[in-house]
């Protein structure tokens, strides 16, 4: 199977995060990772490779640094892979993000096409649907079990409140992953040595403006959200803040 | 380009998905504000009854897209047949609930139309004739006001909760049956029965107290502290999605949209960050307390009180401060 799994480069979970000048995103000097759910769909594309054979593509748009991610996914196994790199990809709305993707992989022709749920940064979840309508292929969202059969994939959906769904779909065609599908590994150290070695091929953004639509997304503004409610901020010594808080939850909410 | 809001409600096996009214309520408050119209359309095979019961909602017109190829859910038949009855209303708005359903279809379906679909819009702003959605990102760290760049039709999911079904104004509408268009294509996704996994062991949704772990419990040995403080609370404890996914507690005890709802007396969420799938699951909780060493954790928001210090210090205090308030009533 030829697969390709797109990544994208997200804040880190814990890291403290600030607006640029214009609110209108936020500043760059912060730690990075790989969005959590594509990270999933890396591991279950190398998963699907060590079954059946063939060979893993990783992709990224974003600055030079969001190469690191390519990086990791080279070390974790994947053969190759493709940035298309410039700073105007990382506020881009997903569907030019699915169109400048659909535009560096053409002539590719892969099989299987995985990428996480949804990123932890735009969460808009519309990425891997929008890359399948612009090639073409079926799709399926929030997936939680791949089996490869002989007409093409039976898949494990998940619902909601607990629910789930199998289907069954023709290939080439393109997944989005959830969180926990299956257990992530480690780069290992000969990974990360090999995978200075593996090929990366960069795109730049005038190959694929072309390809872009002008009708985009535009944030307007960002900015920190006011609280919904009345909030009784604690901030105290541990014994003392437990106090205020039974005190609250006996007198005020009378909860207990 | 007729002004009009057309909301596309959700059923499943004769049943509608109840975010369906908070999507109906989405509208008529943005149609009090601009003077448009609204009206609604459910997508199935024999949905004219569940058609009806949207009709007693105060909307315009309800529409049963009707189809054998829309009986069992597939996108590819759902992008068919909302994509050529959009084009025959030339609806000014689409307004959808951003259910795990519409997530699956409604980007592709904008595409199709050459326009984009801002998805989980919490609000909306009408300014200048335009119409822009305000949206969380970053995981609920920043709210955003987001514009279509494009002509309408204007797509937009609505996040569960971010409305009240239940405030959606009563009327009564008429029903018009439509036969949706059906692709001639083979099809490519076969989908087969929904199904529920094991049989639920505990009920989160009766418990009248709640204590939540997240990341930032560390460790599954950590657990200890919250199933302690559920214990003197008499409550039952649970989770947001990496501590389910990490093996640690079983699924059935996770809080959030692929997880359980729950609106209990008291919530008490330990190192849990409030990204918005956990948050549309316990929002309803009448009394939320959080514990986060984050002083700007999301779930602060809609916390009624916020403890910021180190869990590992605050549980066991609290833990201790309970006993003693329930040993002395």
């Amino acid at each position: 199977m030829k697969i390709l799994v797109c990544i994208k480069q997200v804040p880190q979970k814990d890291a403290p995060l600030r607006l640029n000048e214009a609110g209108t995103w936020i500043r760059d000097d912060v730690s990075w990772e790989t969005n959590e759910p594509d990270a999933y769909a890396l591991e279950e594309a190398l998963r699907q490779k060590e079954k059946h054979g063939g060979e893993v593509a990783a992709i990224t748009a974003g600055p030079a640094r969001a190469q690191q991610v390519l990086r990791e996914a080279l070390a974790k196994g994947a053969d190759r892979a493709i940035h298309l790199e410039d700073d105007r990809f990382a506020q881009m709305d997903a569907a030019n993000t699915a169109r400048a993707i659909a535009a560096a992989i053409a002539g590719e022709n892969f099989d299987l096409i995985v990428t996480g749920l949804q990123s932890d940064d735009f969460g808009a979840a519309q990425t891997g649907v929008l890359l399948a309508e612009i090639l073409g292929v079926p799709h399926a969202t929030i997936i939680i079990g791949i089996e490869k059969t002989d007409a093409g994939l039976k898949l494990k959906r998940e619902l909601e409140a607990g629910h789930y769904q199998h289907i069954e779909m023709t290939m080439p065609a393109v997944l989005t992953i959830q969180s926990g599908i299956n257990k992530l590994r480690y780069a290992t150290l000969i990974g990360i040595k090999q995978a200075k070695m593996k090929p990366m091929r960069k795109v730049t953004w005038a190959e694929v403006e072309g390809k872009l639509s002008k009708h985009v997304q535009k944030i307007e503004r960002l900015y920190v959200p006011g609280s919904q409610k009345k909030t009784r901020k604690i901030e105290a010594p541990a014994g003392e803040a437990a106090k205020q808080v039974v005190e609250y939850l006996k007198n005020e909410a009378r909860a207990i | 380009m007729a002004d009009m809001i057309l909301v596309v409600a959700e059923q499943r096996e004769g049943k509608l998905n109840r975010a369906s009214f908070e999507t109906i309520a989405a509208a008529q408050a943005i149609a009090k504000e601009t003077g448009w119209a609204v009206e609604v359309v459910l997508p199935g095979q024999g949905v004219a009854a569940l058609a009806q019961e949207l009709a007693t909602k105060a909307v315009g017109k309800v529409y049963a897209l009707e189809a054998e190829a829309l009986k069992a859910y597939t996108s590819d038949a759902y992008v068919h047949a909302l994509k050529a009855f959009i084009v025959e209303k030339q609806s000014k708005v689409v307004l959808f609930p951003h259910t795990y359903q519409v997530r699956d279809f409604a980007p592709r379906l904008a595409l199709g139309l050459d326009r984009t679909l801002i998805s989980d819009a919490t609000g909306y702003k009408f300014e200048g004739g335009a119409l822009k959605f305000t949206r969380q990102m970053f995981q609920g760290k920043f709210t955003a006001d987001v514009s279509f760049g494009g002509d309408a039709p204007w797509m937009a999911t609505v996040q569960i909760g971010a409305f009240r079904g239940d405030q959606a104004e009563n009327g009564s509408a008429p029903v018009e049956n439509v036969t949706a268009a059906v692709a001639d294509a083979p099809a490519r996704v076969t989908p087969h029965e929904v199904f529920q996994e094991a049989k639920q062991t505990v009920d989160l949704s009766q418990a009248e107290v709640i204590v939540a772990v997240g990341r930032g419990i560390k460790e599954q040995k950590n657990l200890a502290l919250a199933e302690n403080l559920a214990a003197v609370l008499g409550g039952e404890v649970a989770a947001s999605r990496p501590i389910c996914d990490n093996g640690w507690l079983p699924l059935e005890r996770q809080i959030g949209s692929s997880g359980q709802t729950v609106a209990p007396k008291l919530y008490i969420a330990l190192g849990v960050s409030g990204a918005i799938q956990h948050i549309v699951g316990m929002k309803g909780a009448r009394t939320i307390v959080a514990v986060n060493k984050d002083p700007e954790a999301p779930i602060f928001e809609i916390a009624d009180v916020a403890v910021v210090g180190d869990l590992f210090q605050v549980v066991p205090a609290l833990t201790e401060e309970i006993k003693k308030a329930k040993g002395s009533q």
